[in-house]
């Protein structure tokens, strides 16, 4: 509520309720707003969705337990492709959601522990340096592994991916509903609500680990990793359980995202992705699940407007584009993140909850606070 | 036997500009204890500003010896990078230098995608051709086994740039600020050391350093673009970290050591594995070593320091 609260400035510090109302209203209406503005925002708003669920995930890795995951695009490679194996023409298999989805989000448990396990010593700069290049060996093997046995398809990727089907209702998201004759509701809107409850699971369950005796060890693991493990906590095992819950939410949102998609390829795996999430959850706050998740929306939001503003005024000034959209993408992207580190380090919404601290990433105040 | 002999020798080629790069790496490590992320695009930089300064003096001044035009563009190359290293660590480093843990890593990495996206803008993202100045028909050395001119230079250069920086850090003042520095700042400039001075100093050599490097390396591969810096970023990193990062005879050690790995290791792969794996594998071997040393012997071959720091 707290969180919430602090989300919408204005209402949330006076009417916690009526903010709250908002949001729901906001949220569930969201797709209808951006509809207005033409299919491609609604899209935007699906794959911004996505993100929240990635910067979710890498979050709880990076926010929570400390630890400085750069190669955390993998698990959602993992789960992409897990489920175009299991549902395209690929290998011929077809299976329904529930079977992938589980079995996507297991494989990238199963690689979140084994990356874990061999860098459980590790920590900071050389964790991070040892995970991008997870990162990359994935991608390698994306890239190559098509014989003797074609597995991935290479850099071409595997196409035709099957879009998701809501068991009982048969309802095939990737057809759209039609509801009368002349009025049908297109998938995009569908795959939005879809993507919605699994953000509201995700933040549930995030929001109940945060506080659990789970949660508060990996805050302690965080803060002084002798100190948790001289209280008795069992830091491998817990680094372990950071390292593959994480995973687990890369690995669901990489299937949703191969079934949204209907096609995955290496390219969507790059370390830019990784950094673009880190970015995101740096920018809003990390270690505070709103913050979170404003950051999430806005790097996912702001690049497109740009977009749409930027070529325009190009076009009109110079006649010509020199700014295209994935330049002033990653420009974007890596002034947030520098400037961010330099000005407002512990990000938008700062991480205030007494089992997240501000001064993770050194506010200066706070480290004063500390020092006193 | 010839197969070896010439891996061997085309490792030592890329090892001696992995070393290079590393020393860059190292120098940072030692003094401040922050990977530089940034290194590797400062050596695309050198390259990228290198070719644009040969097409330039290519039509200014014409019918000049391909040699000196290399050279010219190595000298413009370099206070290019000694300039593009001095404002990374004056805007982006320096004022995070005390802060805790993940800061200055994740500055480092938004400084150096910063440099890619700026690289894209101004030379595109298209692929450019290098220009071939230095001789690239191979030469036999002894029986079967070939070498460029090119590779020698690449080799000669760098060993001169290794012996001229081990001089500079053993026998010069700099050089024992600089050590002085990465013992302890504080009694170091207690000592009368300006420590501001000595650190803005390590990146402007780095950034020397690496902007010969990035010249070498599309030189010998004949082609320059924005991206080319990360790679071999990464594998210089891992060169310091297997030599033990903070060591200099470490990172040249660990330079050469990592470049015959890799080019055996490549040119061998597809026996070893049974047609499995070919040489497209090749960069997974920097990054197995990397996780190996990191997590067996995270001090490296000729380290001290303890590789756990946060």
């Amino acid at each position: 509520m707290n969180n919430i609260s602090q989300a919408i400035p204005f209402l949330g510090s006076r009417n916690p309720k009526a903010a709250l109302i908002t949001l729901v209203v906001l949220v569930l209406t969201a797709p209808l707003f951006a509809g207005l503005f033409g299919n491609t925002w609604v899209r935007i708003l699906d794959f911004a969705l996505l993100y929240i669920l990635l910067a979710i995930g890498l979050n709880l890795v990076v926010g929570f337990a400390g630890l400085l995951d750069l190669g955390y695009i993998a698990f959602y490679a993992v789960g992409a492709y897990t489920w175009a194996f299991l549902a395209s023409p690929h290998f011929g298999l077809h299976l329904p959601f529930y079977v992938v989805l589980p079995v996507g989000a297991a494989f990238a448990a199963l690689a979140g522990i084994a990356l874990g396990f061999p860098t459980l010593r590790l920590r900071g700069d050389y964790l991070a340096i040892v995970t991008l290049g997870f990162g990359e060996i994935i991608r390698i093997f994306m890239n190559n592994l098509t014989h003797p046995v074609n597995i991935t398809n290479g850099p071409q990727g595997i196409d035709q991916i099957d879009g998701m089907t809501i068991p009982l209702v048969g309802l095939e998201l990737n057809r759209g509903l039609q509801v009368t004759d002349d009025f049908k509701i297109s998938s995009l809107f569908l795959y939005y609500y879809v993507f919605l409850a699994f953000v509201v699971l995700a933040v549930i369950l995030v929001k109940r680990l945060q506080v659990s005796r789970i949660g508060r060890a990996w805050a302690a693991i965080r803060d002084d990793e002798l100190a948790a493990k001289a209280i008795g906590i069992n830091t491998r095992n817990l680094k372990l359980l950071a390292f593959a819950m994480g995973a687990t939410f890369g690995g669901v949102a990489g299937g949703l995202f191969g079934a949204f998609q209907g096609f995955v390829s290496p390219e969507s795996f790059t370390l830019m992705e990784s950094i673009a999430i880190l970015t995101m959850i740096v920018f809003g706050g990390m270690g505070n699940l709103a913050g979170v998740i404003v950051g999430a929306l806005a790097l996912s939001f702001l690049p497109e407007v740009l977009r749409h503003i930027a070529l325009p005024i190009q076009q009109a000034l110079f006649g010509k584009v020199y700014l295209d959209p994935e330049v002033l993408r990653m420009l974007l992207l890596s002034l947030a993140m520098i400037l961010m580190m330099l000005m407002k380090p512990a990000g938008l919404i700062p991480a205030q909850s007494r089992y997240s601290r501000a001064d993770l990433l050194g506010d200066k105040e706070a480290r004063h606070d500390q020092a006193a | 036997m010839q197969t070896l002999l010439q891996q061997i020798v085309n490792g030592l080629v890329v090892g001696s500009v992995y070393a290079v790069v590393a020393l860059g790496y190292t120098m940072v490590y030692g003094i401040l204890g922050l990977i530089n992320f940034a290194h590797g695009e400062v050596l695309m930089v050198g390259a990228l500003v290198a070719l644009s300064a040969i097409t330039f003096f290519q039509s200014v001044l014409p019918d000049l010896h391909p040699i000196a035009y290399f050279v010219m563009g190595l000298l413009v190359a370099m206070p290019v990078c000694m300039a593009v290293g001095y404002t990374i660590e004056r805007t982006a480093y320096r004022r995070l230098r005390n802060a805790p843990r993940l800061a200055p890593l994740i500055t480092a990495i938004g400084v150096s995608f910063l440099l890619q996206t700026l690289a894209m803008i101004i030379w595109g993202r298209n692929y450019h051709s290098f220009p071939q100045l230095i001789q690239t028909a191979p030469i036999e050395i002894v029986a079967g086994v070939f070498m460029t001119p090119v590779q020698m230079t690449t080799v000669g250069v760098s060993a001169a740039m290794m012996i001229g920086l081990v001089i500079l850090v053993t026998r010069t003042n700099m050089g024992r600020a600089m050590r002085a520095t990465a013992e302890n700042h504080r009694v170091a400039s207690l000592m009368g050391v300006d420590t501001n001075r000595i650190i803005a100093l390590t990146f402007i050599i780095g950034s020397a350093l690496a902007a010969v490097a990035g010249v070498m390396i599309a030189s010998n591969y004949g082609v320059a673009h924005y991206s080319m810096g990360f790679l071999p970023g990464l594998k210089a990193f891992t060169a310091a970290v297997l030599g033990g990062i903070g060591n200099l005879a470490g990172a040249m050690v660990g330079g050469i050591v990592l470049g015959l790995v890799e080019a055996i290791g490549a040119g061998y792969i597809e026996t070893w594995t049974g047609g499995w794996l070919n040489s497209s594998y090749q960069d997974i071997f920097a990054f197995l070593i990397l996780g190996i040393v990191l997590i067996f012997r995270p001090t490296g071959l000729l380290g001290e320091r303890v590789a756990d720091r946060a």
